[in-house]
């Protein structure tokens, strides 16, 4: 296709995809080396019988015209990036030096924003990524040696979690393990501890995020996988039945290879997608106990007084790079391969 | 897999059938309960004295006279004025889906016929570039949208989502058009047509199977889209979605959570019958990208 033509056609969604996520990429990067103004405060003397009294207070005016002249804020370089919500390099410092052991160090450090929404997130991907993979390769295999003529509503049962947005997916079990729900409640009896609940537990919070995960995204290693197990060539798998293989080893040796293209482009997808786990903090109500580097983005944009563009500016840029870091490997190889084929 | 050969013994068909149970158990028993509870008072399907009161429907019949109430529904759809936001979900869902498959379908087709370098490129930074989490995207937006004056109004949310939609309906159809053989439209463009021509009488006519896959996407992407509904659109404008994260908020009034409930049931109910008419679609959608890339 000529050069030409290839632009027209092209036009429209390359002009979408620069504008709308090119340019708000850019603009993030922009926003995020400004702070909101400070408040302009005056002094107003105020004297009665008893004495003149000066008290400070907000110059309403003044802050709101400041406000409206310069709406990006004020110039802040990369003060918001080490500020205290953010890398806190400040507070690390000091904790490094005050604190006498390095597992005290750790626990202070895990207790800054950032830093622990960072925890979160990545315990998030690493335990929901590889079970989302193992359970939705043994849904596959168990689906696959059922009689077709049923297959078809097992599997429409089977992508049920993955068709509905996470905040409905989400509440729908949280409205069940939670303390008045069914399972919560019959937890509260098995366990005999009437006050046993999500919220009140931060490592039970965690593990029913986790658990959530595993169950929305599992349907989708599934399809994949099931499609990628319907091209397994027959041969091979029938001179190993011949050749005495168990059925462990034929998975092992014959299935595994073949799909093992599939199963990395698996992982990437769905740490892509456990990468900005959010959605789910909001249905389990788990702000508390659980947040995420998209949750204090969203959190920052929601801000009732002052929207922090500059603080969400400044976590979405970060967040970016740790994207760039989990997509490092593959860009590399593709690039690498793109060179071998030229 | 169905082999002559291959022999299952009774103990590993009686496993298979038991996960198989268990797990769809655990898929829909969810919704199934939802559903169910979605009919009852706030006392039954959130007890706090037994939760068996969910099935007895002890308080429904009390407050109600009847087993089975349909007050949650009536009162989220109009009191709640749900109406609305499922006017806004079939508005902004009708021009994301129509608006992302023109520009998809012609970017895609351009990307498969090209034989140079940049469209490999493209085609990789749109992998990028389906990996930003929407959030950061919406920080991106939410300032500039301010002092343009269009933040609020369901066009910029269009707009928006067909954007952020693109990278993967372009990579879903390329993997489409690359299936569809070259020789036919060169035999169109030997014959006079124009590019154009080619792709609007000769491959489009044959592209129908990708076309619906792409749309069941958008349709899902922007009929199921929390976060840019929910910070690019005002109260007024609000979609399904962040209409019942709205009924969490306020949690004081006693038939909110109720309204949350039965809210959630109506939104989900058409696009599980959506799926279940198109799953062979939602399927090779799925695989598109993995199996034949």
């Amino acid at each position: 296709m000529p050069n030409k033509t290839f632009f027209w056609f092209f036009l429209p969604t390359g002009l979408a995809m620069i504008l709308f996520i090119g340019l708000p990429i850019i603009s993030t990067g922009i926003q995020s080396f400004y702070a909101q103004h400070d408040q302009v405060v005056k002094e107003v003397k105020k004297c009665d019988p008893f004495g003149c009294t000066v008290s400070i207070v907000v110059d309403q005016e003044k802050t709101s015209k400041i406000r409206e002249e310069k709406p990006l804020g004020k110039f802040n370089g990369f003060g918001t990036y080490v500020d205290r919500n953010h890398l806190a390099i400040e507070e690390i410092g000091k904790f490094w030096s005050e604190t006498n052991s390095f597992g005290e160090f750790v626990d202070q450090v895990t207790n800054l924003p950032f830093y622990k929404a960072l925890i979160f997130t990545l315990t998030y991907c690493l335990f929901v990524t590889p079970n989302v993979l193992l359970l939705g390769f043994i849904i596959a295999l168990s689906l696959n040696a059922v009689t077709r003529r049923i297959r078809g509503p097992l599997i429409f049962g089977t992508i049920l979690p993955m068709i509905v947005t996470p905040l409905v997916g989400s509440l729908v079990l949280f409205w069940m393990i939670d303390a008045e729900g069914i399972i919560g409640a019959n937890l509260q009896m098995l366990m005999d501890d009437p006050y046993l609940s999500l919220k009140s537990s931060k490592t039970l919070t965690w593990i029913t995020i986790i658990i959530y995960g595993i169950w929305h995204h599992s349907p989708f290693a599934f399809v994949v996988f099931y499609a990628a197990l319907q091209t397994v060539p027959q041969e091979p798998v029938e001179a190993a039945i011949i050749d005495g293989a168990s059925r462990w080893q034929r998975v092992r040796h014959i299935v595994l290879p073949h799909i093992y293209p599939v199963v990395t482009f698996v992982a990437l997808i769905s740490l892509m997608d456990n990468f900005r786990v959010f959605e789910p903090i909001i249905g389990f109500s788990a702000e508390g106990s659980a947040q995420s580097l998209s949750w204090l983005i969203y959190d920052n944009l929601v801000n009732e007084e002052v929207i922090l563009f500059g603080s969400a500016a400044a976590t979405s840029m970060m967040t970016i790079v740790g994207i760039a870091i989990l997509l490092a490997p593959v860009l590399i190889r593709t690039w690498k391969e793109f060179r071998t084929a030229r | 897999m169905e082999y002559g050969l291959d022999k299952r013994s009774n103990a590993l068909k009686i496993f298979n059938t038991t996960f198989i149970i268990v797990w769809l158990l655990v898929a829909c028993f969810p919704f199934i309960w939802t559903f169910w509870g979605s009919f009852k008072v706030r006392a039954d399907f959130f007890s706090r004295a037994d939760w068996w009161y969910a099935i007895t429907a002890f308080n429904t019949l009390l407050e109600t006279g009847g087993k089975f109430t349909t007050d949650a529904y009536s009162q989220a759809w109009t009191e709640g004025e749900f109406w609305k936001a499922s006017r806004n979900t079939v508005i902004v869902t009708f021009f994301v889906v129509t608006i992302s498959l023109f520009l998809g379908t012609l970017g895609a087709y351009a990307l498969s016929r090209s034989t140079r370098n940049y469209a490999f490129w493209i085609l990789i930074a749109a992998l990028i570039f389906r990996a930003m989490p929407h959030i950061t995207l919406v920080s991106g937006y939410l300032f500039p949208f301010f002092q343009l004056q269009i933040w609020g109004i369901l066009p910029t949310t269009i707009v928006v989502l067909v954007a952020i939609n693109q990278p993967f309906t372009l990579w879903l159809l390329y993997s489409f058009f690359k299936t569809v053989p070259k020789e036919l439209d060169e035999s169109a463009l030997i014959d006079g047509c124009s590019y154009f021509q080619a792709f609007r009488h000769i491959i489009m006519p044959v592209m129908w199977p990708g076309v619906i896959t792409a749309g069941l996407f958008s349709l899902m992407l922007a009929y199921n889209d929390f976060t840019v509904t929910a910070l690019l659109l005002n109260q007024e404008n609000h979609t399904m979605v962040p209409k019942i994260q709205s009924y969490l908020g306020t949690n004081q009034h006693e038939g909110n959570l109720m309204w949350a409930v039965s809210a959630v049931v109506s939104a989900t109910a058409p696009l599980f019958m959506l799926v279940m008419f198109f799953q062979r679609q939602v399927i090779s959608g799925l695989t598109a990208g993995a199996v034949k890339g």
